[in-house]
């Protein structure tokens, strides 16, 4: 085929990513941009800016994320397991791999095996730790996440025992009503967050590779180094690690040409 | 379907809000089963079924009651149909499958009881089903706690039977069962006014046995890898068996099976060459619950077996028919139905030997494991299911669901990434 390049475009929950491989495989764009109302919308924002900057008819296009439905112009769809995997395959540069990927809405846990999945475990029955539950109680505490997690470091041992949201929104408004410090309660937001992730990890068996954390949450600091004491074991990260999705499905795309 | 209204009005139903379960059925159908390409000719006898699921069986049912013949309504495989047949009686399953049912049995029930027993309750007590009002009595058994309760609440509306179900398997707990049918035979000779005796307890157990073997011979050739069904149709199948009439069932599954058996000869087969083959295992499948196999099939894989109630467990093992007393034949019946590896039971390493035997004998790539929610029975026997299976080196994938179809997308996308991860 003469297509020139291979697209990747992953569709989340709250931001939209972009990739653009050159033949070599070498990414030549790279494009975030919120998710919004309508991914339909969106996905076709996205087609206009790769088009006016690498022509028309040049990509073959894979569409992953939970709106890859609504990418009607890629040629392939692939979930977002298989190309997180793929994606943090690459990113990470290691073939025996854990991925913990924390979205906007749901959390990934995924056990890569020679470069392949070998197991996955999905939770997005409820937003209990994603990134909507820390989104949910910044807002409550009325700072942005960025800062809740800049708070979290100062704060004490706090813990918040509910699991569901919902509760948990109610249990921070009644830290705030008994005037615990803010600090302490970001602590125990991120805590929860960290926690949940942990006890979904029992349900499957990761590998002696290194964890590595992709999705929304990898440039918080905070989380990663929360993250490495849960597990007893460095997660390791980089600032394109949110990336992980649109790259993984640039490479199917590739690998489809 | 018109000419049905005067008999749906006659059963007491309430006719509007039946209508609206009428309403959506057709397109589920046509969705789900209409969609598929080069069904099995054979398929059209449970296309009318379940197209006048309401009007047909029910109008040979009330048919049959004008003649004297009672109705008994079942909830589980454990209840011996040989039973009733042999008493002149006749059985019909009685298990809620749709969402439509649930919202009435959350008004009487908790909202985390399982949907199986919520739809099964609401059907009941909102009067929307043929079936439950024209059955004269129902057989209820102590499997689950929610469905040992949930027959309290029945049982203030309709005569009730409940067996007792034994929790473990040891000689006691078969000797006991056996207790439980003799016992059971004695309410239902009370019922029908009808004598059990050793010839009709004998070709009872022949008829369903043979209904057994043809519901055997469909499976069996779901093992080819030139899948000649899809698993939607079979289930289907499965499904309308718990209702039908067990000649005419035998005699329909078999001549579905000659079809079956055809097309594997010649090579025709339902699904492309490199199609992900599943068996699926969990909680049973009442009709109308196509939810889950209706994703698989459209994800690039096919269902090639259910170790379910709605599956292997209503037909394997045979009952052996050579006693010539009655306590003979019920020792044979208890021995027969103890083999089924229901959750219920402590422990349960029969099912996970079943599980990877079928796994093995179907051919499966991988299995699902899928429970419905609030089942705490499947769902934490999950853990065992999916250890043995990695072990035997089989992708497994557990899941937990109900009947609302909002979770749809969230399961399509694990089942999805399952297929694509087998496919490596
Ligand atoms: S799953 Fe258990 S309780 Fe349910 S029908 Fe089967 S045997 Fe009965
Ligand atoms: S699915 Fe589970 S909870 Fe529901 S009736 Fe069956 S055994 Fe009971």
């Amino acid at each position: 085929m003469n297509k020139k390049y291979s697209a990747g475009i992953d569709i989340g929950s709250t931001c939209a990513k972009t990739i653009v491989l050159d033949k070599d495989g070498k990414v030549v764009y790279k494009d975030l941009r919120p998710t919004g109302y309508s991914s339909v919308d969106t996905a076709e924002s996205i087609r206009h800016t790769i088009e006016e900057a690498f022509g028309k008819d040049s990509f073959h296009t894979v569409a992953t994320g939970y709106g890859r439905i609504s990418v009607p112009f890629a040629d392939n769809k692939v979930t977002e397991i298989s190309c997180h995997a793929k994606g943090a395959v690459r990113l990470f540069d290691k073939n025996d791999i854990n991925v913990i990927d924390i979205g906007g809405q749901d959390t990934k846990l995924i056990v890569i095996e020679n470069g392949v999945v070998s197991e996955f475990l999905m939770n997005d029955k409820c937003s209990a730790g994603t990134g909507r539950f820390l989104e949910v109680m910044a807002n409550t505490l009325s700072v942005s996440p960025e800062e809740l997690c800049a708070m979290a470091e100062k704060g004490n041992e706090t813990r918040i025992s509910s699991l569901c949201t919902v509760f948990a929104e109610s249990e921070v408004i009644n830290l705030i009503g008994k005037g615990t410090p803010r600090e302490d309660i970001a602590y125990a937001v991120i805590d929860s967050i960290v926690e949940k992730v942990k006890t979904q990890s029992g349900k499957l068996r990761m590998n002696n590779g290194p964890l590595c954390l992709t999705g929304g949450l990898c440039d918080y600091g905070y989380v990663v180094k929360m993250l490495s004491k849960a597990f007893n074991k460095d997660v390791m990260t980089k600032p394109d690690a949110r990336y992980a999705g649109a790259m993984g499905a640039a490479l199917y795309a590739a690998s489809q040409m | 379907m018109a000419d049905y209204v005067k008999m749906w009005k006659e059963l007491g139903m309430d006719l509007e809000a039946h209508d609206n379960l009428c309403q959506v059925l057709p397109t589920a159908v046509g969705d789900v089963f209409l969609t598929q390409e080069n069904r099995p000719k054979a398929m059209d006898f449970w296309d009318l079924v379940i197209s006048e699921v309401h009007g047909i069986r029910p109008a040979e049912l009330i048919e049959e009651q004008k003649k004297g013949r009672k109705v008994f309504g079942t909830f589980c495989v454990f209840v011996p149909d040989e039973i009733i047949i042999a008493l002149n009686g006749i059985v019909t399953g009685l298990c809620g499958g749709s969402q439509f049912w649930v919202p009435g049995g959350e008004a009487v029930l908790p909202k985390n009881t399982c949907p199986l027993i919520k739809a099964s309750v609401g059907a009941r007590l909102g009067k929307t089903c043929p079936f439950f009002r024209i059955a004269d009595v129902y057989v209820g058994e102590t499997t689950c706690d929610g469905k040992k309760k949930a027959y309290e609440i029945l049982g203030e509306d309709v005569p009730m039977i409940i067996m007792d179900v034994p929790q473990m398997k040891r000689p006691k707990d078969i000797k006991k069962w056996k207790d439980e049918i003799a016992d059971f035979a004695a309410k239902v000779e009370d019922i029908t006014g009808n004598k059990l005796t050793v010839e009709k307890l004998k070709e009872a157990i022949d008829i369903i046995n043979n209904k057994r073997k043809a519901m055997k011979r469909v499976y069996d050739a779901r093992k080819s890898l030139n899948l000649p069904i899809s698993g939607r149709d079979t289930l289907l199948m499965t499904q309308i068996s718990f209702f039908d009439d067990p000649v005419r069932c035998a005699e329909m599954c078999n001549k579905l099976a000659d079809e079956l058996e055809e097309r594997i000869k010649n090579g025709v087969s339902v699904v492309k060459e490199d199609t992900k083959r599943i068996l699926v295992t969990g909680t049973p499948l009442a009709v109308p619950n196509w939810k889950l196999h209706n994703i698989i099939e459209t994800s690039g894989a096919a269902v090639v077996c259910e170790e379910m109630c709605t599956g292997t467990r209503y037909f394997e093992n045979l009952v052996d028919n050579s006693g010539n007393t009655l306590d003979e034949l019920f020792m044979a019946l208890s021995e027969r139905y103890m083999k089924n590896n229901c959750a219920c039971f402590t422990p349960n390493p029969g099912r996970i030997e079943d599980i990877i035997r079928l796994a093995k004998e179907y051919k499966a790539d991988g299995v699902i494991d899928c429970s419905l929610k609030f089942c705490g029975l499947y769902d934490i026997e999950k853990k065992h299911v999916s250890e043995a299976l990695k072990k035997e080196g089989i992708p497994v994938l557990s899941l937990e669901t109900d009947y609302e179809d909002s979770d749809s997308g969230q399961l399509r996308t694990r089942i999805e990434a399952f297929v694509e991860m087998m496919k490596g």
